[in-house]
Order: C-alpha cells, then structure tokens, then sequence
C-alpha cells in the first residue's frame, strides 16, 4: 500500500538526476547515459499511473519508450563513434564549431 | 506498513543511491555498472507494480542489451576521463533545485496524491492485447522508428573510406 505520489516522486527525483547527469556531464557518453536515466524514470511514472488507473495503456506506452530508447542509443552511440573517429575525442566541450 | 511498501521504498532508496552515485563517477565504466544495478531495481518496481511482462523487458533491453552496448563503446573508444570540476555541477544546480520545487507542488496541487495504490498483477497476454488491439499502429510507427535508427546507425558508424566513395559523384552528402 503505497500512495501514489511516493511512486511519482521516485520517478521524479530519478528524471532530475538523469536532467542533472546531462546538463553537468562534459562526456558524450554520460550525457547519452543521463538522457537514458530521463527515460527510465518516465517508464516508471507510466507504470505506477497505470496501476493506480487499472488501465493498460500506460504499460504499452513503457513498450514503445523502451523501443524508442533502444533507437535513440542505437544512433546516438553511432553519432559518437563517428565524432570520435573525425577528431580523436568524446568531449562535448570540443565540438564548438557551430558557437557563434 | 505491510511488506508490499516496505519492498518499495527499499528499492527506491537502492535505485536513488545508485543512480546518483553513477551520475558522479568519473569513469564512464564505474557509472554504467551502478546503472546496471539502477535498472535492475527499476526492473523490481516495475514488478512491484503489476507488470512483470515490463520487468523482464526492463533487464534484457535495458540492463542487457543498452547498458552492454555502452561498454562496449567505452571499451572500443577508450574516452578520456575528464577530471570532476566543480563549475558544470553549480550550473546545474539552480534549474535542479527549481525543477524539484516545482515537481513537489505539482504533486501537491495534484489531485488524489495520497490515494493508496492496491496491488494486482497485469498478465502479459492482456498486455499484447491492449497493444495490439489499441496502438496497432504505434506498433507500425515504432518498428519502421527502429528500422530507420538500424540503417542511421549503420550510415554513421560506416568507415569513412567508403564514405567518400559513396558521395564522390554529388557534393549534397557531404554536409
């Protein structure tokens, strides 16, 4: 028996840490690893409103996040090796060509 | 204060401690391993929570297969360890700390915050119901979203050899 805003505030407090890990982080992978944090922590706001609902929508729309982080570390692990191979680095403080 | 709760807030203390240790190292590896750990908790709750079909795809997509592929990246790139300044965390502290206020009176203004979540279990067959019954179409959406990740990945990741043999004739590819 625990009450619904306790679920809520788990997958909050989780969201920031990932939110934090991006903003703070200076390594390409950490911040792919902080967005990965952001999603997980959607999932489990999903899966606790689904269960105080009685409704499944929320657990198939955890499915498609799942699918759609899967993707997203897919190409954005691609997108380091390709910026790792172009300049020999993963930080994300050296890839200030486009800063005016 | 029955077992179901006690359960829950011990994962969320586990899950919390490890994510913020993972999102403090220093070492890529280090932090991936405390995620590995972060997911499988989250894999609890999720089972916690009724849905235990979620929970197995919590460990073999995420703990599996995202966090393997991490190392794997991290072992083949071989990233500089940055050393921990101080500067990067103060610029993130202030929209944390704004964000975490405002998430609290959210939940406060919210309505039934405190209402009691009683237990059940979803069975995995209602669940391949729902979604293909009601979001066949994400389904379609989701797959071709994956087919085209697949074939991004492969374009970016290709050697750059046979990049440039691929846009000699046109200059348009090569921005």
């Amino acid at each position: 028996m625990i009450p619904y805003g306790h679920v809520i505030i788990l997958s909050g407090i989780l969201f920031l840490a990932g939110a934090v890990c991006t903003m703070a982080r200076k390594n390409l992978i950490m911040i792919l690893v902080g967005v990965e944090i952001m999603l997980n922590a959607s999932g489990i706001a999903f899966v606790g409103a689904s269960l105080k609902w009685g409704n499944l929508s929320g657990q198939a729309f955890v499915l498609f996040i799942m699918a759609v982080a899967a993707a997203e570390v897919g190409v954005g692990l691609a997108l380091i090796i390709y910026l790792h191979r172009k300049t020999g680095q993963t930080g994300a403080d050296r890839f200030s060509l486009l800063k005016g | 204060m029955n077992l179901y709760s006690i359960l829950f807030y011990l994962l969320g203390i586990f899950i919390t401690g490890s994510t913020l240790t993972a999102i403090t190292r220093k070492d890529p590896v280090h932090a991936v391993i405390f995620l590995i750990f972060s997911f499988l908790g989250s894999a609890m709750i999720y089972f916690l929570l009724g849905a235990p079909f979620l929970a197995g795809l919590e460990i073999i997509i995420y703990a599996g297969a995202i966090m393997v592929m991490f190392i794997f990246i991290i072992m083949t790139l071989r990233p500089e360890k940055y050393r921990p300044s101080i500067r990067p965390w103060l610029t993130a502290v202030f929209p944390g700390i704004v964000s975490l206020v405002l998430l609290v009176m959210l939940i406060r203004t919210g309505p039934d915050h405190s209402l009691l979540l009683k237990p059940a279990m979803a069975a995995p067959r209602a669940l391949g119901k729902t979604v293909f019954h009601e979001f066949w179409f994400s389904v379609e959406v989701v797959s071709l979203l994956l087919f085209v990740a697949l074939v991004g990945a492969l374009y970016l990741a290709r050697e750059s050899g046979s990049r440039k043999k691929i846009n000699a004739p046109g200059k348009e590819g090569s921005r």
